[in-house]
């Protein structure tokens, strides 16, 4: 086994050291009538020949978004990751090493998170931000119930913007801490009345900009509203490249600002790992959860860095803790925070005007073809289509053609009555000619 | 200055080590700046065509003025990353004994199929006909799970080992909830991983503790005097946080069952008993897995997990959305109520998409390589490895629980260092300066000034024999009375040790541009 580097004479050697006979002596306290002595279901050693070959016919029966005209988003976002971003994440010293508890010899991840931890804050426009969570679906949940503990009240209002898999993460944490939560009906218009929702019991409101249909919403009223009432505005992001070209949460008003940072960095990878951005006011950082990283100085007086205010979690609170969390997302953080690093602030603003010009582009094309509405005056880089037809078989049949043309509504809202909408996603990685060929499918199977 | 675990957190002042260099770099250690204070902000690493600016549909939205964001190029980049990534200690570097989190090697296989572009460039809303492999994979990890642990079913959604411990938690309240049971209470035991009594608590169960008993374990006869009519489940991690297998716990399983409550096992510990025993023929309900400890999936700095949670016959109707459900040799994922057969019925939904795919692939490249045969084998070698350890230390440091054999890890209090002025903390400290990642310490939190180590199964025995002379010789040293070996330790690393209460009363948790000088 080439893992595995002890021999059998090592192993002769340790037991007589140890002073038994077989190693079964090692497990005396398992009740003998419940050992086994293997899993003889399950096939034996591989080769790695073997392995390449058995999971590559895997792969390839999965059509990857890099080969098909692919608009594809609703929470997940396809970018060019530059090649040195995957390099730098492998090095063994940032792959293989664990959480920075010794941080005499972990100031590489320490140095990174704080950097990080800045750049969540410049771009969200909040005053700190952890090390990451998750992602963006449980640090929402993660919002909620921190609000909580800020306004003693236990009432959740969301908006008929969020993402459904959000709302529901959220709705079921609410569940199980038996709190309220009030969630508008969906809002693929972008035109809900949401300051109607809030009121004197309200714990906080949750608001995606832009919203699971693409609007951009504008979160200084419903701040204003939410503080008038002792209430907290949570602003959640989930495509994290509209904040180089988007006015940020935090200069509307927001109290806690949670984003997927996936778009950054990272792969779609079927939905994970991804990074929670987690981020809020100073006044507010002992009620946050997860995990912070820290300057102070070492024994010689350098500068260094620490985890810190760890009297918020819960190997020291137990069941007093601000959350169970325990890890964080180390290296997808940092996959974020070299992507964010080579692309600055310039490089970001560019990025995000690319995706901007190009979802104009397919918007209006697709808004010329008989039929076939859009339902945003607002948008960055993805936005709602109405067909004349279900949107679930025409996107199946699109795909047979190989074009990924969308999440259809009814995916993430079945039941709803909104079959004949589809979310359309655009970043910089569509060309003119896989823009040419949906509209060009759509307009043929209409 | 110490905390309430007698634990230092404000480092004395220390002497300079070497004399100082123009730099700061001491050779290959080299000091690297911020990226706010070497970055500039008309300068990218990434060349992109210039955006046509004619046209805009953001509104009245458009962001005032931009992040302040560095940019660096590409070399600048690459070193600035390199740089700090050789101020970290790393399993490809040396023994990381860290006990409770199973620092194995991590195959570079499972990195190399992670990327392939049918796994890794896929998105998880695409149609389902276009994914099927993708859900084979995640049907086959799960299979392998359930096999390994004798459990009926598996909820693969978990983002990690605490988000896994809500999942099995949220069935069990569920389970309880439709027997008519509101408001339980969970038994927890003080030696339990701070998860588990966090995770009760998040969800609304009452956290009640069980003593440990004086050899490590938890009796059934603590558990018994624990229950009463609201206890409606057990949190238990076994093998335990001493690295103790708990010899009682079928005997506690049945103690909980016949309340009709249920068990909650922590599989942290796990990687001592792949193909050894399976915690389903225990009378464990559920257990989650973290992906990161037993099946290699790399920790990454802190992280991604994956920590999927096996479900017993009983909790398996509850298991969340989503999930992969094999029918007629094909897969069928199952996101929300439009796709359920009668009898189930999911507690909800604990993430958005299906799960860390990621960790699924390089687990599977694990299982797939070592086999059931395999998987086995690295049990065994990881529970003889941390005996063998323990049987070449035993005469010098002080094995907190001799009673028992050890499973993957093995626990010393601090009691030989009594009267040596060196602390638990100082100890770990010094085996810094000898090229070696410290063991766990002061965790868990029942014996005094603990040093948890697991070696795993990853070292050759010369590794194991060089690491327990290394110890031995600084057992030696401190019983000696060379204090400074540990007092001023670590030396050569670097950072000196650094102050954690300076951190915690003045938090400066971002970069911020300094003032302008008046």
């Amino acid at each position: 086994m080439r893992y595995l580097p002890l021999t059998d004479t090592d192993r002769a050697e340790m037991l007589a050291r140890i002073g038994v006979a077989d190693v079964e002596a090692l497990y005396a306290d398992v009740p003998l009538h419940e050992r086994i002595v293997g899993l003889a279901d399950l096939p034996l050693a591989k080769g790695e020949l073997e392995v390449e070959r058995l999971m590559s016919r895997m792969a390839a029966k999965n059509t990857v978004a890099g080969d098909v005209p692919f608009f594809v988003g609703a929470g997940a976002y396809r970018h060019h990751v530059p090649a040195s971003v995957d390099h730098l994440i492998q090095r063994s010293e940032f792959l293989t090493s664990y959480t920075p508890y010794q941080p005499e010899i972990t100031q590489g991840t320490l140095q990174v998170l704080f950097e990080f931890q800045t750049q969540v804050c410049e771009l969200t426009g909040m005053e700190v931000a952890n090390a990451s969570m998750y992602d963006g679906s449980t640090g929402a949940a993660e919002a909620v119930l921190m609000a909580h503990r800020i306004t003693k009240r236990r009432k959740a209002v969301l908006s008929g913007g969020l993402h459904p898999h959000y709302a529901a993460t959220v709705a079921t944490l609410s569940d199980l801490a038996e709190d309220t939560i009030v969630a508008l009906p969906a809002d693929p218009t972008g035109t809900e009345d949401i300051l109607a929702a809030i009121d004197a019991d309200t714990s906080c409101v949750v608001v995606q900009s832009p919203s699971v249909f693409g609007h951009l919403i504008d979160l200084a009223p419903i701040a204003e509203k939410a503080h008038a009432v002792g209430a907290l505005l949570v602003a959640v992001v989930t495509e994290v490249v509209a904040l180089g070209a988007v006015e940020p949460p935090g200069a509307q008003g927001a109290d806690i600002v949670v984003a997927e940072g996936q778009s950054l960095g990272n792969p779609l990878g079927f939905g994970g790992p991804y990074v929670g951005l987690f981020a809020t006011r100073s006044k507010y950082v002992r009620q946050m959860p997860g995990r912070l990283c820290g300057e102070t100085v070492d024994a010689e007086g350098k500068r260094g860095f620490v985890l810190t205010l760890s009297t918020r979690e819960q190997h020291i609170r137990r069941e007093k803790a601000t959350s169970n969390i325990c890890t964080n997302s180390g290296l997808c953080a940092l996959a974020f925070s070299i992507h964010a690093t080579l692309l600055g602030e310039a490089g970001l603003s560019r990025l995000a005007m690319l995706n901007h010009e190009a979802a104009i582009e397919t918007a209006e094309a697709l808004a010329n073809l008989p039929g076939v509405e859009v339902l945003n005056d607002t948008f960055f880089n993805e936005f709602t289509v109405r067909l004349p037809v279900p949107a679930a078989p025409l996107v199946e049949k699109l795909a047979a053609d190989g074009i990924l043309a969308g999440v259809p509504v009814s995916r993430l809202l079945p039941g709803a009555g909104l079959d004949d909408l589809l979310l359309v996603a655009v970043t910089e990685t569509v060309t003119a000619d896989d823009r040419a060929a949906l509209v060009a499918d759509i307009s043929a199977a209409l | 200055m110490l905390n309430d675990k007698g634990r230092p957190t404000r480092p004395e002042t220390a002497e300079m080590t070497a004399s100082p260099t123009f730099t700061g770099n001491r050779g290959l250690d080299q000091e690297e700046a911020l990226i706010f204070e070497i970055g500039r902000a008309d300068t990218t690493g990434v060349d992109l065509p210039k955006p046509k600016g004619a046209r805009s549909r953001l509104g009245a939205h458009a962001r005032k003025s931009p992040p302040k964001l560095p940019g660096l190029t590409e070399p600048e980049a690459v070193r600035h990353y390199v740089r700090l990534s050789r101020k970290n200690y790393a399993i490809d570097a040396g023994l990381y004994p860290l006990g409770s989190c199973t620092m194995k090697h991590n195959p570079r296989l499972n990195e190399k199929m992670a990327r392939l572009p049918g796994f890794a460039d896929i998105h998880p809303l695409q149609p389902t006909s276009t994914v099927e492999g993708a859900l084979e994979v995640v049907a086959e990890v799960g299979r392998w799970l359930a096999v390994a642990t004798g459990m009926a079913a598996v909820a693969m959604s978990p983002k990690a080992g605490a988000h896994g411990e809500l999942a099995g938690m949220a069935a069990i309240k569920a389970a309880l909830k439709a027997h008519g049971r509101d408001k339980p209470v969970v038994l927890v035991p003080d030696s339990a991983h701070g998860t588990n009594p966090a995770t009760a608590a998040l969800i609304g169960m009452a956290v009640k503790p069980v003593p440990a008993h004086a050899d490590g374990t938890v009796r059934v006869d603590d558990v018994k005097a624990a229950m009463d009519d609201r206890v409606g489940a057990i949190m238990l991690t076994n093998p335990n946080t001493c690295g103790i297998f708990e010899p009682e716990v079928q005997e506690i399983a049945a103690v909980i069952h016949a309340a009709g409550g249920y068990f909650y096992g922590d599989g942290a510990n796990f990687n001592a008993i792949v193909g050894k025993v399976r915690p389903g023929d225990l009378g464990i309900d559920a257990m989650h897995i973290n992906l990161h400890k037993t099946f290699s999936t790399p920790h990454g700095g802190g992280g991604p997990g994956a920590g999927p949670v096996v479900l017993s016959e009983r909790l398996a109707p509850f298991a969340p959305y989503p999930f992969v459900r094999m029918d007629g040799g094909r897969p069928v994922l199952v996101e929300d109520e439009t796709g359920l057969v009668a009898g189930e019925q999911p507690f909800g939904r604990l993430t958005a998409f299906h799960g860390q795919m990621g960790m699924f692939t390089r687990a599977f490249a694990y299982m797939l390589s070592h086999g059931a045969d395999g998987m086995r084998q690295a049990s065994e070698d990881a529970v003889l490895s941390a005996n063998y350890l323990r049987a070449c230390l035993s005469d010098l440091m002080t094995v907190a629980y001799p009673l028992h054999p050890s499973m993957h890890e093995v626990l010393f209090d601090d009691r030989f260092l009594e009267g040596t002025g060196v602390t638990t903390l100082d100890f770990a400290k010094a085996m810094i300066d000898e090229g070696y990642h410290p063991m766990t310490m002061y965790f868990p939190l029942v014996v005094h000034g603990a040093m948890l180590i697991e070696p795993t199964e990853s070292e050759s025995k010369a590794s194991l024999d060089l690491f327990a002379a290394t110890l031995r010789d600084l057992v030696m040293s401190a019983k000696a009375g060379d204090t400074e070996r540990f007092t001023q330790a670590p030396r050569f690393a670097p950072r000196r040790r650094l102050d954690e209460t300076r951190a915690a009363r003045a938090p400066k948790l971002r970069w911020e541009a300094p003032s302008p000088v008046a």
